[in-house]
């Protein structure tokens, strides 16, 4: 590089850019993960004859998850109808809670108090995992549907007043500076300048939820708070592995369709 | 129309009274310093100044979109500074204001954005439902038709040009019959043919509904062409009121500071005619 | 400054009479409207009556939920060096999962996505394993492996890796098909097999979604190992329902806190890292 006689002959050496960094960083990014597996691989206490003989053991479940067993339809259709109300009646629920909790956390519209409350109160309930706030609602209101569906009330009031905070936030704050301007009241200025501004894609976001909110109502019922789950759980727990087939293709399909309506309506949506 | 009614030949209160008007910022800046200002008849008042010089928030401290540190703003007599939130509400209608990014609720319609400046006359199950008197809806389509948007009252909002959006601004604005229009650089993101039809347009609808207007304007010339009265502001302070006749080139080195306002030689053929008309008309007024 | 123009006659002719009636929805929208509340209300009203709801319950939940909050504080720190183990443990799971999880991602995608499958029975094959293995819940797909494997962190990266394969898979195969159709057409002119267009065209344009994804995934990961031991999957939710079934509240709190803390920290690593790369 240095020798101007050397500038005239190609370099004979080249290597692709990596996205990595040089060819150093990629050696210790690498040396970094086989470090990591060892290590990992190392502390988790594995039952290795367990595992292993868990190899042949797979087959045999899946030889008797063939054919699904469908003739306790009764009891599969139950589940699904009960999976299916509470995310219909949690998805409702949690909308209305999450009007009031989305004005609360919009930092342009909310005292700044009430504002901190309300983003702690979401830092903390987006954090943990449905099913540990069913076994909660479990343990206040007993096994069944209503722990379910309390549970997803709650996360979905969460996770939609977030969507609806950050809409408000983003949205054009002239039309609402232009209808205060009028004389407008709080409400009446929320209801002109705000809903319309963000109305269509809160919409979006709560097809969105009801669709997560079938797929959640499918395992909370593993901690006892109703739906299929309860019925799924049951079924591993007596080795019934055909109808825990029929239940885990059942859901498949209910989860797949409530997946397809929902960028469907999505769409429709203007 | 309603509008023509609202003031008598001679008033005993001023229209407008701003006395000691002063604004700081919780940041510390201080945008006004103890602004006085009369109007006494319906005019067109323009509000010139660099950017920075207050303009902006002169205009949003008369209806209290900004809210002022010190001083009196009597509106009719009444001091709009004193008034609490429910009476702040009430003298908000009486005052129209007109933005510069139009502010229309781009989703609403035509025809509902401008029933939104009857807002604080109508309670909330009739704004829920937009369900508004009829003799308001008779003048709403009446003011589209006076503002040149006869048949527009379906469209959506977002649907419109720019030109077309401000008309919509002036609608609602006049919808709230106001006895004081503010409009704070309505013209700025418009072109200049469009510009001069607002600012027309502006002009008409104060002598026809004898009802002043505080326009804030970053286009001297525009301010020459169309305002009776200029108010020049810089760093906070008023430093020229006068008509838009008595605005020299000294008195645009008091408000912007060292310039040389002659047009250039150059350019003269070029700035004659946009500069020619407009300096007749101020003369007129 | 003397007068004001005075308003030509011209400019007003005869008065004209204004409608004085407007509606905003006109009839067919209305009726729309009613529809979609009537029916929203049905829903609403059909899954809450089914659902056989003892209202007798909620009058006195406020009290229990302060019982239980009462139980719960203090936490017992005594308890802390107890989870460490199984927290590290957690993370592990989630970190092995979404590792196995890229691998068999990448074929996946590729089969899934409409330009690189090579015929529509493939192309079905790749979609039915991204619908089937998004569609079954993470903590669903530990119970299938933990009858498989036994109780155990295993089952838990399995169950991690099975469920992130389909969310990994199916964003990766968007990026493919949105992948600059040019620079594919170019790699193929120079006579390259298909493979090797795969590698030089296609992996370097999908390569940050990938990361990206995958680290985002990570931190999805991170929340449910949370829970994974409550089927028996390894992890730190094996402590926290037994901890709840011997009704040790203020045991729990501890777990609870534990579980905010590293599962705020991964989601805004991930945020960070996320952000440098993109």
């Amino acid at each position: 590089m240095t020798a101007p006689s050397l500038s005239r002959a190609a370099p004979a050496d080249w290597r692709a850019p990596s996205i990595f960094g040089g060819p150093g960083r990629r050696l210790a990014l690498l040396a970094l993960l086989v470090a990591y597996l060892v290590w990992s691989l190392s502390t988790l206490n594995v039952d290795t004859a367990r595992v292993l003989a868990g190899l042949p053991r797979a087959w045999t479940i899946l030889e008797r998850m063939v054919p699904p067993d469908f003739t306790r339809w009764q009891i599969l259709l139950t589940g699904m109808l009960e999976s299916i109300q509470i995310a219909i009646a949690a998805t409702i629920v949690g909308a209305v809670l999450a009007v009031p909790l989305g004005i609360a956390a919009a930092a342009n519209l909310a005292p700044r108090p009430l504002y901190l409350v309300a983003r702690g109160l979401m830092v903390v309930g987006r954090t943990f995992h449905e099913v540990i706030i069913a076994i909660f609602f479990v343990k206040l209101f007993g096994f069944g549907p209503v722990a379910g569906l309390l549970t997803l009330a709650f996360s979905s009031a969460i996770f939609l007043g977030k969507m609806l905070a950050e809409d408000i936030e983003n949205m054009k704050p002239g039309p609402v500076e232009a209808v205060r301007a009028t004389g407008a009241g709080f409400f009446q200025t929320f209801y002109c300048a705000v809903v319309p501004q963000v109305l269509v894609k809160t919409l979006g976001v709560l097809i969105y939820r009801l669709d997560s909110n079938l797929r959640h109502s499918t395992v909370i019922g593993i901690v006892g708070a109703g739906g299929i789950g309860q019925t799924l759980s049951a079924s591993f727990s007596r080795y019934d592995f055909d109808f825990a087939s029929a239940i885990l293709l059942t859901i498949a399909a209910l989860v797949a369709f409530g997946e397809w309506f929902s960028d469907w309506a999505r769409r429709r949506l203007r | 129309m309603a509008g023509s009614l609202s003031t008598g030949a001679a008033p005993a209160a001023p229209l407008l009274a701003v006395e000691g008007l002063s604004k700081v910022y919780p940041t510390g800046k201080k945008a006004l310093g103890g602004i006085d200002v009369m109007i006494d008849r319906p005019q067109l008042v323009a509000v010139i100044g660099s950017s920075g010089a207050g303009k902006s928030t002169f205009i949003r401290c008369i209806n209290r979109l900004v809210e002022p540190t010190a001083g009196r703003i009597l509106l009719n007599g009444e001091d709009i500074v004193a008034l609490d939130r429910k009476g702040l509400r009430a003298a908000r209608r009486r005052v129209g204001m007109i933005f510069q990014e139009y502010n229309l609720v781009e989703r609403l319609s035509v025809m509902q954005n401008v029933l939104s400046g009857r807002l604080g006359y109508v309670g909330l199950m009739a704004t829920l439902r937009w369900r508004f008197p009829p003799e308001d809806i008779a003048a709403a389509f009446a003011l589209l038709d006076r503002v040149g948007l006869d048949g527009y009252h379906d469209q959506r909002a977002d649907a419109l040009s720019g030109g077309q959006r401000q008309r919509v601004g002036i609608a609602r604005a006049l919808m709230q019959r106001p006895d004081l229009l503010l409009l704070d650089e309505p013209t700025a993101s418009l072109d200049p043919k469009t510009s001069r039809q607002i600012m027309r347009l502006v002009r008409e609808l104060v002598a026809e509904r004898q009802t002043p207007a505080i326009i804030n304007i970053h286009d001297v010339a525009l301010a020459r062409s169309y305002a009776d009265r200029i108010i020049g502001l810089r760093d906070g302070l008023l430093v020229f009121d006068a008509t838009a006749g008595e605005l020299t080139d000294e008195a645009l080195t008091r408000i912007y500071g060292e310039e040389d306002w002659a047009p250039p030689p150059s350019e003269e053929d070029e700035d004659e005619p946009a500069a020619q008309p407009g300096k007749a008309r101020a003369g007129l007024s | 400054m003397t007068a004001h123009q005075p308003t030509p006659p011209s400019v007003t002719p005869a008065p004209r009479a204004y409608p004085d009636h407007w509606e905003r929805y006109s009839p067919r929208e209305r009726m729309l409207q009613w529809l979609w509340t009537g029916g929203i209300a049905l829903a609403a009203a059909w899954s809450v009556s089914a659902l056989d709801i003892e209202w007798a319950f909620f009058a006195d939940a406020h009290e229990q939920a302060a019982d239980l909050i009462g139980r719960m504080w203090p936490p017992r720190w005594s308890y802390l060096p107890v989870i460490v183990q199984p927290l590290i443990e957690t993370l592990h799971i989630a970190t092995l999962g979404t590792l196995i999880a890229i691998v068999l991602a990448l074929p996946v995608a590729f089969l899934a996505a409409r330009n690189t499958t090579w015929n529509h029975g493939t192309w079905l094959v790749g979609r039915a394993i991204l619908v089937f293995s998004r569609s079954i819940n993470t903590v669903i797909w530990g119970l299938l492996f933990v009858a498989i494997f036994g109780p155990g962190p295993v089952a838990g990266i399995c169950a991690v890796a099975a469920r992130s394969v389909g969310f990994i898979a199916k964003l990766v195969a968007e990026a493919i098909e949105e992948v600059d159709a040019g620079q594919i057409e170019a790699v193929e002119a120079t006579g390259a097999r298909t493979l090797q267009v795969q590698a030089v065209a296609i992996l370097p344009q999908i390569l940050p979604v990938l990361i990206g994804t995958s680290i985002y995934r990570w931190d999805i990961n991170v929340r449910e190992s949370s829970v994974l031991g409550f089927v028996g999957a390894g992890g730190i939710g094996l402590l926290l329902y037994a901890s709840i079934n011997q009704f040790a509240w203020s045991q729990a709190l501890v777990i609870l806190m534990a579980i905010l803390v590293i599962v705020i920290i991964s989601e805004a690593l991930s945020a960070y890292v996320r952000s440098r790369i993109v």
